[in-house]
């Protein structure tokens, strides 16, 4: 018997039509999923576990394991967490279960959501569907690697410097890292607070748009959220017309950036003349100068009293000890690894006393100009766009001895995640046969305007999001495999 | 040479909102142990807090009280540090934005009204409670087992800071005295030490009287009484005069007191200062009490006990007057002198023989208790003793009692005061040196003597005249 749904190419849209018109029941679904994940789940490691029980009258999701999960353990990609099952749902979760979402299974993460190749893991890397001895990227890599493989229709991630556009760059998706404040971090675990927003990842920007309809908007238990301004819209448009983007003067000037994925950003750019935008500069020097290192002290000063809480006193694995405080030492230095050490230290001599106004409250003060900066730039322009990530997919093992060249992933992602603006990260061509990601960001509150150009260019780049070694024997929906370009 | 105490206080208050600082959890006491937690208040992983809107208005209600300005903006803070009674490893509290900034309050004394500056007073959450069992120490160091009860973990905490204007154990004493009254009839916190809803620090230093400087100062915890406090601060300030005058130098420390010994024992040195590494909490948005709320808190506030002292002081003495206000008596004691009580006597009644009866204050009908207090010296004693007894119960009349006279007849009385001085040579010869106090003595005798049936007026009269002729 043929299965049921070509997982690879399903669109999250699509089978949502499917469960709609009673075609496939969420049961098929999901068991077809649960399928593909047995299938080539061994060779990617994209999830950590997996969900059989079917609770929603809908499609099934994955979700990032630093999301909570009522009854699913959740270990943030971490052994000081192994075996913690939360007693509460995230409130992302809440929101899918309520949309009918059913949960398919909890996806890798670098530990604490610190890195950008999931190599970081407690439990292992995963593999990227391009080619499995590269990184998906990270620290969303998981959920990024599930979606590329037909492994979920969607998934949500969590962001704080790049983790869910850079994976879905390096894994050909598209990924939403949503204004800050719109989605509720209430039961994600937090790594850095003041940055950390959920988002999507899926194969289309339509697919983005619907699932950050499900979860956006005000809620109570989070002190940071906001209701939406205006409803979110699913992109339609093919036109650019009227549209105006700009490219950051200082990217010209940025060596990190790959010759080939310069040429797919440059190949999108034209495309996007040609659909009518008006394709435009914009100069902003503080980010790419100073944008790394605030975000190197804000991020870890903050984690450092986030992962204060895991003591073995109340949940989590416990290394016994003669006093309280050698049992909570022994505990972190067994249960936490190196990324989370490193940051660790680096926040807590941040915010030491006699070094918080060099470093936490300068990093503070460089934020807001940071903040300005876009604003700024972004008045005059409909949306900014640079590539995502500066390289394609890397080798595992190529940057896992060298912190400062894995940071260096999250260059161009960073920036607009300290002025908390929603970056959309769409795949935009190839370089060495690997995606390239194209990372279009908006003012806050922006996502409708970064969903519409993400969408004509989408259309209009017509980027297979199926990686080309698993291509074979699966079609374009609706096509047969013969008439596949 | 003379030195003068220089002595600050941290208090810190226990709101009794409904609910916790950060969630929904009830506050309470009584509960079994970790029944009244979830996953905010236990830090679980992406937990997150939300703002008690109550323990805002209330801490600002008490910020007014206590003449404060209410700054525009006031921001929550991460104090980090390591512990079991604290969950996620920080403490939200306030750093260099407290709600409440710069106020003072009055304590008036015979002299004058004494300015004590109150340098702030912030919102913040309450640990969990531990304990310790086994050892020998009671702490963390050497138990066996450490326990810890969440329950109290997120209750909210008001922490008031004061400037070091405070000169002695018995102004400590006195100020933490009308500091309470006045946060028990905003009606935010019972602040009662017994039960830790009221827990104060005291910072001790010493000097040359006259001078201005500030020498080091040390730190007494663990006092749980007003007394003990007036105890531990006079011990402190005792040894640091010892250390001085003896050439020595008082060292930064912390110290316990025990209240059985009266003795003060210094925890063990810390080998370099505390850095809790303070941050702006980034789980929450800064808190901007609108204007028009500030002014409406304003307006509610009920008159306060240091000026009531200053208005009653006038009709008593500052005494009487403190104990009325402190007590939160002198409702009823303006009542009843509003119901035609001698304002003296009815201070007296109502301080001693009211309190001392167990009587709730809050039920008393002030027109019974006048027509009492007016009667009293017509009545037998033990008739009076009685019906102040009674004064609680509902629909207490003073008829019955007021009906009842006392012996006011010289002849009947005379022969038993006769006797009783014949029985006392010795008290007798005391008196007459000068001893006048052992009029109450006599008089005290012949009451008994008299099962309370006679005039106690008409007594010390007769007892006077006989040992004066």
């Amino acid at each position: 018997m043929p299965p049921i749904v070509d997982t690879l190419r399903l669109t999250a849209e699509e089978a949502l039509a499917l469960v709609e018109r009673r075609e496939v029941s969420p049961a098929e679904l999901h068991a077809a999923y649960l399928e593909a994940i047995g299938t080539r789940n061994g060779e990617l490691h994209a999830y950590l576990r997996t969900v059989e029980t079917v609770e929603g009258a809908s499609i099934p999701i994955a979700l990032k394991d630093v999301i909570s999960t009522k009854g699913v353990e959740t270990t943030a990609g971490s052994k000081i967490l192994e075996g913690y099952v939360p007693v509460f749902d995230a409130t992302v979760a809440a929101r899918c279960k309520a949309a009918g979402l059913t949960l398919l299974g909890k996806t890798n993460t670098d530990e604490f959501a610190m890195g950008s190749s999931t190599e970081n893991s407690a439990w292992g890397p995963s593999r990227n569907p391009w080619d499995p001895a590269l990184v998906p990227g990270g620290s969303g890599g998981g959920t990024a690697a599930a979606v590329s493989a037909g492994l979920a229709p969607w998934g949500l991630g969590s962001d704080t410097g790049g983790s869910i556009k850079q994976p879905s760059a390096l894994c050909g998706n598209v990924g939403l890292r949503p204004t800050y404040g719109t989605v509720s971090r209430y039961g994600v675990v937090a790594f850095a607070s003041s940055l950390d927003q959920v988002g999507p990842v899926a194969k289309t920007v339509r697919d983005v748009a619907l699932l950050y309809s499900i979860i956006a908007g005000r809620d109570p238990h989070d002190s940071t959220t906001v209701e939406l301004p205006e409803p979110v819209r699913l992109p339609d448009a093919e036109r650019l017309d009227g549209l105006r983007i700009a490219v950051p003067r200082q990217i010209a000037l940025l060596d990190a950036i790959e010759p080939g994925v310069r040429a797919a950003f440059e190949r999108a750019l034209e495309l996007a003349r040609e659909l009518g935008a008006e394709v435009g500069e914009c100069d902003l020097p503080v980010s790419y100068r100073y944008g790394m290192p605030c975000y190197y002290l804000i991020a870890p000063a903050e984690a450092s009293s986030n992962l204060a809480r895991y003591d073995g006193v109340r949940y989590g694995p416990r290394t016994e000890a003669e006093t309280y405080h050698e049992m909570v030492e022994r505990t972190r230095d067994e249960g936490f690894g190196a990324e989370p050490k490193r940051r660790i230290m680096l926040g807590t001599y941040a915010l030491s006393a006699g070094y918080y106004d060099a470093f936490y409250g300068q990093a503070q003060k460089v934020r807001t100009l940071l903040i300005r900066e876009h604003r700024e730039a972004l008045a005059n322009v409909d949306v900014i766009a640079t590539p995502t990530s500066p390289t394609v997919a890397f080798p595992i093992g190529d940057k896992a001895a060298d912190p400062l060249a894995m940071y260096a992933c999250d260059l161009l992602t960073i920036p607009s995640c300290l002025a908390g603006l929603p970056g959309l990260s769409i795949p935009c061509g190839l370089s060495e046969a690997l995606p390239v990601g194209l990372q279009l960001l908006g003012p806050q509150f922006g996502e409708n305007t970064v969903f519409r150009v993400g969408h004509a260019l989408e259309q209009a780049i017509g980027f297979d999001t199926v990686p080309e070694r698993l291509r074979a024997g699966s079609a374009p929906w609706g096509q047969t495999s013969e008439e596949t370009p | 040479m003379t030195w003068e105490p220089v002595i600050g206080l941290e208090i810190h208050v226990q709101l009794k909102t409904r609910t916790k600082m950060f969630c929904r959890c009830p506050v309470g006491f009584g509960a079994g142990e970790n029944t009244q937690t979830c996953p905010v208040c236990l830090g679980f992983p992406g937990a997150l807090p939300v703002v008690n809107r109550a323990a805002v208005e209330w801490t600002i209600l008490l910020g007014l009280a206590l003449g404060c300005e209410i700054p525009g903006q006031a921001v929550f803070s991460r104090k980090n540090y390591f512990y079991p009674d604290l969950p996620k490893g920080y403490q939200i509290s306030q750093y260099d934005l407290p709600f409440c900034m710069n106020g003072s309050m009055l304590l008036p004394t015979a002299e004058c009204d004494r300015v004590i500056g109150i340098f702030r007073a912030h919102l913040e959450e309450d640990a969990a409670k531990t304990v310790h069992v086994g050892g020998r120490t009671g702490r963390i160091g050497g138990a066996d087992v450490s326990l810890v009860d969440y329950n109290r973990g997120g209750t909210p905490l008001v922490e008031i800071v004061t400037a070091p204007d405070i000169r002695s154990a018995d102004e400590a004493k006195r100020f933490l005295q009308l500091l309470r009254q006045t946060i028990v009839e905003l009606g935010i916190s019972d602040a009662e030490m017994e039960k830790g809803t009221l827990r104060v620090d005291a910072n001790v230093s010493v000097r040359p009287e006259g001078s201005d400087e500030l020498r080091t100062r040390t730190e007494i915890k663990n006092m749980n009484s007003f007394n003990f406090i007036a105890r531990g601060i006079e011990a402190e300030v005792e040894r640091q005069i010892r250390v001085w005058e003896s050439g020595g130098e008082v060292r930064q420390e912390t110290y316990d007191f025990d209240a059985a010994s009266g003795t003060l024992t210094a925890r063990r040195a810390k080998e370099e200062a505390d850095d809790y590494r303070y941050f702006p909490e980034p789980d929450l948005v800064p808190v901007e009490p609108p204007a028009e709320l500030v002014e409406r808190l304003r307006s509610e506030l009920p008159e306060l006990p240091a000026t009531r002292i200053r208005r009653i002081e006038a009709e008593l003495d500052l005494e009487r007057a403190t104990v009325l206000v402190t007590g939160g008596l002198d409702r009823l004691w303006e009542e009843t002198v509003g119901s035609g009580a001698d304002a003296v006597t009815a201070a007296n009644v109502i301080a001693n023989t009211v309190v001392g009866a167990g009587v709730d204050p809050g039920v008393v009908s002030p027109r019974e208790l006048a027509r009492l207090v007016e009667g009293r010296d017509r009545i037998p004693r033990a008739a009076f003793d009685e019906a102040i007894g009674k004064l609680g119960e509902p629909g207490f009349s003073a008829d019955s009692y007021l009906a009842q006279e006392a012996v006011s007849d010289t002849a009947e009385l005379e022969p038993i005061v006769d006797a009783i001085l014949a029985a006392n040579p010795g008290q007798v010869a005391a008196y007459r040196n000068g001893k006048e106090g052992l009029l109450g003595f006599f008089v005290g005798q012949v009451m008994k003597e008299t099962q309370g049936q006679a005039n106690a007026r008409v007594v010390s009269e007769l007892v006077r005249s006989k040992l004066s002729g």
